[in-house]
């Protein structure tokens, strides 16, 4: 529209314009209908990004962000000389990339298991049973957990009676264990959620494939190998592309409520360290630095991961 | 030699559909363990509950968990803020999001391009924690306030797109049709396509409803000074939070047992837990069928 008005001059630019503001005036329905929520959405998802400012300031409540003082890059500076930041980064990016390869090598393989049941009914049970603790709260999860690891639990008891251990293992108070808990736990809660989407990739395939296959000979491996893994590739490379830019938000519930001053230089995510320093603390300059460095961040792999798919000639996002 | 051949081939093709079966079911039995395990939990005697190791079955049966739970007004009060809460995000969420999904399906509106990239953007990229924190309780003044659960979740854009896509889905003619026999965008809407996409909407509350009953940060960022405000979530999470503390302090049983007094015990968090499990539960397997749908249909927004 741009190019016709440039090269038409400025007449025909006017008449493009009367041309919108009528057709706008014939849509007012849709118009009415429209900009409750795109008010609402200014108001909510794009004003507070005004706050950025505040990662440049000494932002101080009373006065706002119109009357603190500008202190430059120096909360960035202040931020990247502390440890407990740089080991919230090192947390987050831990826990993130545990989650994110079992979370999908469970979730494919399930899926694929799933995928050969012939039994409705059974494959239908399976899947209700494993989709149930997306539903549940991480507090109620957590709360699970703490029963099912503490030094008395289920587990512990389990590999004392298998003489695996000797003594019961401190899963919930020592760091080390922490991560593999939160991979673990979130595994428990979304692999039979996460199958949903490769099911139904696996279900766009056409049967036909199968049905040449086998009587080629292929037996039931490769048949999965050479069909089923192929047929949920762009579905994988997608899910790849969005989880890489969320690499950066490993989840805060989990750690917020598993963790303990005990495990703390594990379970610390920037998320943590943001609410630690902006509410609890007020210091809000620091916290909109933190926050505003794991925002671009995001984006940055996340536009990485989509140019990298597009080099390889995969499916991309954008 | 061929007879064998088919001979282990037909048995191999049992053995996997066996294997896969004993797993998937070992599975399920994972899935199950930690939700009974709680059950049983919460309907064993509290001191004897900081023994430990109780599997499916309560060692000590009492109702005492329960009955104390339900002289507890706070738990009730907490049950309606986080009830009434629920029902209200997910109707508003309905309304509005299907509202401006309808407009942005229809092709021929000239703010459709604008405003859906404006809505595509929110998803990916986030102001962060506190410039929204401030903006609701410094500019908007939220804090402590019933309104803080609704006016900031009333919408999402990533179902207003999953709902978008259903209406796109839906023949064209329908909308056609009724705007020849003179029949305005708001009346197609509400007469023609709202009442068509129950499946889709009924994915999106089942979503929207899981999430506000589940939150519980919400409560913590902005109404944790007016226990009035507090929702059920929140609540058990003070509870997990005083049944964590001494576990951590306590490594033995006998520990444990000392810091007794000054805990919530283990049995009422659990008690607190399945009521608060138990809503979901009743509701969730009747729309499996629906959000399998809905989850497909967010995967091909692109």
């Amino acid at each position: 529209m741009s190019r016709i008005t440039a090269t038409n001059g400025a007449g025909a630019g006017t008449q493009n314009k009367k041309g919108f503001w009528s057709q706008l005036s014939r849509q007012r329905q849709l118009v009415i209908m429209s900009v409750p929520m795109l008010i609402y959405v200014l108001i909510f998802n794009y004003s507070p990004m005004w706050g950025w400012i505040t990662a440049f300031q000494d932002y101080k409540p009373k006065s706002g962000i119109m009357g603190s003082k500008f202190v430059g890059l120096k909360n960035f500076q202040w931020l990247f000389g502390r440890d407990d930041f740089l080991n919230s980064v090192r947390n987050t990016l831990a826990m993130s990339v545990i989650n994110l390869v079992l979370g999908t090598v469970a979730a494919i393989v399930l899926a694929i298991l799933l995928n050969e049941v012939m039994h409705t009914f059974f494959k239908r049970t399976v899947q209700t049973v494993t989709y149930l603790p997306h539903f549940l709260s991480m507090v109620i999860v957590v709360g699970m957990a703490q029963n099912i690891f503490a030094s008395n639990g289920p587990i512990n008891s389990l590999l004392m009676n298998l003489h695996i251990i000797k003594e019961p293992l401190f899963f919930l108070g020592e760091s080390k264990y922490f991560w593999w808990l939160v991979g673990i736990i979130n595994v428990w809660k979304e692999v039979g959620w996460n199958t949903i989407i490769y099911i139904a990739a696996m279900t766009s395939i056409d049967p036909s494939l199968y049905e040449a296959a086998a009587i080629d000979g292929a037996g039931r491996f490769n048949r999965i190998r050479y069909i089923t893994l192929p047929g949920i590739k762009s579905t994988f490379v997608i899910l790849l592309i969005m989880n890489i830019g969320h690499l950066m938000e490993a989840g805060f519930e989990i750690q917020y409520l598993l963790g303990s001053s005990l495990v703390i230089d594990r379970s610390q995510t920037i998320d943590i360290f943001v609410l630690k320093y902006g509410i609890s603390k007020q210091q809000y300059g620091v916290a909109t630095a933190a926050g505003m460095f794991k925002s671009i961040v995001a984006i940055i792999l996340l536009f990485a991961a989509n140019t990298i798919a597009k080099k390889l000639n995969e499916s991309t996002l954008i | 030699m061929k007879a064998a051949q088919k001979k282990r081939k037909a048995h191999h093709d049992r053995v996997f559909p066996t294997v896969n079966a004993i797993f998937l079911i070992l599975l399920m039995f994972i899935t199950l363990y930690p939700v009974l395990n709680t059950v049983a939990y919460s309907f064993n005697d509290g001191t004897d509950a900081l023994r430990g190791n109780i599997g499916l079955w309560p060692r000590v049966f009492s109702l005492e968990s329960y009955k104390s739970i339900l002289s507890d007004k706070a738990v009730y009060q907490a049950a309606w803020i986080s009830a009434s809460k629920t029902v209200l995000i997910t109707l508003l969420n309905l309304f509005w999001t299907s509202m401006l999904a309808y407009c942005l399906s229809r092709k021929e509106y000239v703010l459709r391009k604008f405003i859906t990239v404006l809505m595509v953007l929110t998803m990916y990229v986030n102001a962060g924690m506190i410039p929204n924190y401030l903006l609701i309780s410094r500019t908007l003044k939220l804090s402590n306030n019933y309104l803080v659960y609704i006016i900031p979740t009333m919408f999402s854009c990533f179902n207003m797109i999953v709902i978008r896509t259903y209406i796109s889905n839906l023949p064209e003619a329908l909308v056609e049709s009724a705007k020849i026999d003179g029949a305005g965008d708001i009346r197609v809407f509400w007469q023609i396509i709202f009442p068509l996409c129950k499946p889709v909407l009924a994915t999106v509350a089942l979503f929207v409803a899981v999430g506000s009953w589940n939150s519980w940060f919400d409560t913590y960022l902005y109404c944790g000074g007016k226990k009035e405000l507090y929702s059920l979530q929140y609540l058990l999470k003070m509870k997990l939070a005083t049944t964590q503390a001494s576990a951590n302090a306590a490594k033995t049983t006998a520990e444990a047992l000392q810091t007794l007094g000054q805990t919530t015990p283990i049995t009422i968090r659990c008690a607190i837990t399945v009521i608060a499990t138990v809503p979901i539960l009743i509701v969730y397997p009747f729309l499996q069928k629906y959000f399998v749908t809905g989850i497909a249909l967010g995967s091909v927004k692109e």
